[in-house]
């Protein structure tokens, strides 16, 4: 049981993570993003990049991989969305937009780098903290063994993907509260319209928005082959719902809603899985539509349903 | 002539006659069967997503639910494969029944909520625990009724009806409420038009072709695992296909399936990765430059397109 809870606020950590930026991206421009799951995919690979040419931790793929989305993000931004922000539906055409632009993805990474696994051993990540511990204190080198959290040991990935998140998210909640452009942000978000009638630069504000939503997936997808054992091209579309499951959870619209809702989902998940397993699959699905139906603004959140 | 009737000799009689001819003419069976599938589903989401204005993301889940439907009831009551197609239908009405509460979300809520609950049903199918009814995630056999002559013209007929439900809703009052409800469902309801229980009859009739489609299917294949039937391919290949010619008309569901899984069978059986490639920028490149698809590019011009 405390295995299963302590295991299922992990996750749950890492899944908020995985969710922010989706959440981000929609909160802001109404656009829902289905290449999410890609982006996650893409960051493994950065992270399989790095290690695989310069045998480093593949925590030094954080930053890098963040960097370099951010970029994507912003260029992404200034190709596809003014245009389709133009058009007359633009929610319901955004996810399938979106949906062609997984599919482009997904092609050319498999093209690139074929259809197989890729894993990383866990024992890398985290080894720039032992050989630091090593040099200044002595002790003996090697990989971080299980890490003891009340009396049960888990993986040391799992924590060290958590803590990176609650950073992460840390960071969001910096930017959306304590700085210029999250405060103009957060207008955007609750009311674009009279944004944009006060003089604010709606686009400057979502580009910055949908570049920090596409890097803060890829910072997750660095951990997901630690946290879910192996990544493929294919692995987007699944990583795209369960990131829609925690958003709906925590709340559409609402980024720090998304932390909660991570939370939520990753100790039911762990719940069921221990105790329901053959049930497992189905939850998640059934969790989002009642939550939809029950209480459609999520956990935290305004109103969205109409008629 | 009226227009309903104009529609029914020069779009449905054509299309029907071509696709039960071309059988004697052209080798490759399963290849037509597939169009007339997509031709089923695509008009199936022109009925919800072109004349409500509801995106069904989750849309294979009630093709999935009819092919299960079938299925179980040749596997358990050996009932003749025709009743069982209707079986299958009438599982997927249920269904659709069951899922009207996410009739109240909108937009995108609602998309990823179908979406959801496709997947939700898929892993109830396919759950181990249900294995003496479903087979669970081993899939089912079926060859007692397998006879693709017979399911290709069943799926003729299903055809058959849903173009003429689609010209039905092109030409009635009952579709221009609908459209009205689309654009504004408050006006709508001004005007006298009962909001829910249109939404809920386009709802329910795409969910019963689909799962007829779905029934058929499944009496055509005879051998399939959840992961066929429930394949999420279907609800998007549906849907872009639909978008690709033009929602809410009637040519339009049909020229997408014609063009682009006519491309799709000539580049996508080699290289499935390239025509991902081309597939998904031409996706990308038909929400940017043509969000109304193909007929937009004779309604801009001032003709008319059925």
């Amino acid at each position: 049981m405390t295995y299963a809870l302590v295991a299922g606020v992990l996750f749950g950590l890492y899944f908020s993570l995985v969710g922010i930026g989706l959440n981000l991206v929609f909160g802001v421009m109404r656009i829902v993003n289905l290449a999410h799951g890609d982006m996650l995919m893409l960051g493994a690979f950065i992270a399989v990049g790095v290690v695989g040419i310069f045998g480093i931790d593949p925590l030094f793929a954080v930053p890098l991989a963040f960097v370099i989305f951010v970029l994507a993000g912003l260029l992404l931004y200034w190709v596809l969305v003014p245009r389709l922000q133009g058009s007359a539906n633009p929610e319901m055409l955004s996810i399938i937009l979106f949906f062609g632009l997984s599919q482009v993805v997904e092609a050319i990474t498999t093209i690139f780098a074929g259809t197989s696994e890729r894993s990383i051993q866990s024992r890398l990540l985290g080894t720039v903290f032992t050989t630091i511990k090593v040099k200044w204190f002595g002790g003996k080198a090697g990989g971080a063994g299980p890490i003891q959290i009340f009396g049960q040991g888990f993986p040391a990935p799992w924590v060290i993907a958590a803590i990176t998140s609650l950073i992460a998210i840390g960071f969001v909640y910096l930017y959306l509260y304590h700085t210029r452009l999250g405060t103009l942000t957060r207008a955007v978000m609750s009311r674009r319209d009279e944004a944009l009638a006060t003089g604010i630069d709606v686009d400057r504000v979502s580009a910055a928005a949908f570049g920090i939503g596409l890097g803060l997936a890829a910072v997750a997808g660095v951990f997901a082959p630690f946290m879910f054992g192996s990544v493929t091209p294919a692995f987007g579309a699944d990583a795209t719902v369960t990131s829609f499951a925690i958003v709906v959870l925590g709340s559409l619209g609402n980024p720090l809603g998304t932390a909660l809702g991570g939370v939520v989902y990753g100790v039911f998940y762990m719940l069921v899985q221990t105790y329901l397993s053959s049930w497992a699959d189905l939850l998640p699905y059934v969790l989002l539509i009642l939550i939809l139906l029950l209480r459609p603004s999520g956990l935290l959140g305004r109103r969205v349903r109409v008629a | 002539m009226p227009n309903a009737l104009k529609h029914l000799l020069f779009i449905l009689v054509p299309l029907i006659v071509v696709f039960a001819v071309l059988p004697g003419v052209y080798q490759n069976h399963l290849l037509l069967f597939n169009f007339v599938i997509f031709l089923i589903l695509a008009q199936g989401v022109n009925i919800i997503y072109g004349f409500t204005g509801y995106l069904p993301f989750g849309y294979v889940g009630f093709f999935g639910a009819g092919a299960y439907g079938f299925a179980i009831m040749v596997m358990h009551l050996q009932t003749p494969a025709a009743l069982a197609v209707l079986v299958g239908g009438v599982v997927a009405v249920l269904l659709g029944l069951l899922l009207t509460p996410l009739l109240r979300l909108s937009g995108a809520y609602f998309a990823i909520a179908n979406l959801a609950a496709s997947l939700a049903v898929l892993h109830f199918v396919a759950n181990p625990a249900l294995e003496g009814i479903t087979k669970g995630p081993y899939g089912v056999s079926l060859t007692g009724t397998f006879n693709p002559e017979n399911a290709y013209y069943a799926a003729l007929v299903v055809l058959a009806l849903t173009v003429g439900g689609v010209i039905y809703l092109k030409n009635s009052a009952f579709g221009l409420a609908l459209q009205a409800v689309r654009e504004d469902a408050v006006s709508a309801s001004m005007a006298g038009v009962d909001v829910i229980k249109m939404r809920v009859i386009a709802w329910l009739a795409s969910a019963l072709v689909a799962g007829l489609a779905g029934g058929i299917y499944a009496w055509y294949v005879s051998v399939f695992y959840p992961d066929n039937v429930f394949s999420g391919d279907f609800s998007i290949f549906a849907i872009v296909f639909a978008l690709f010619g033009g929602v809410a008309t009637i040519t339009g569901p049909i020229v997408g399936v014609l063009i682009l899984y006519g491309i799709y069978n000539l580049i996508g059986f080699t290289t499935p990765q390239y025509f991902q490639l081309i597939y998904g920028l031409l996706i990308m490149g038909l929400v940017l430059f043509l969000p109304a698809g193909l007929v937009s590019l004779a309604t801009r011009r001032g003709w008319h397109v059925p």
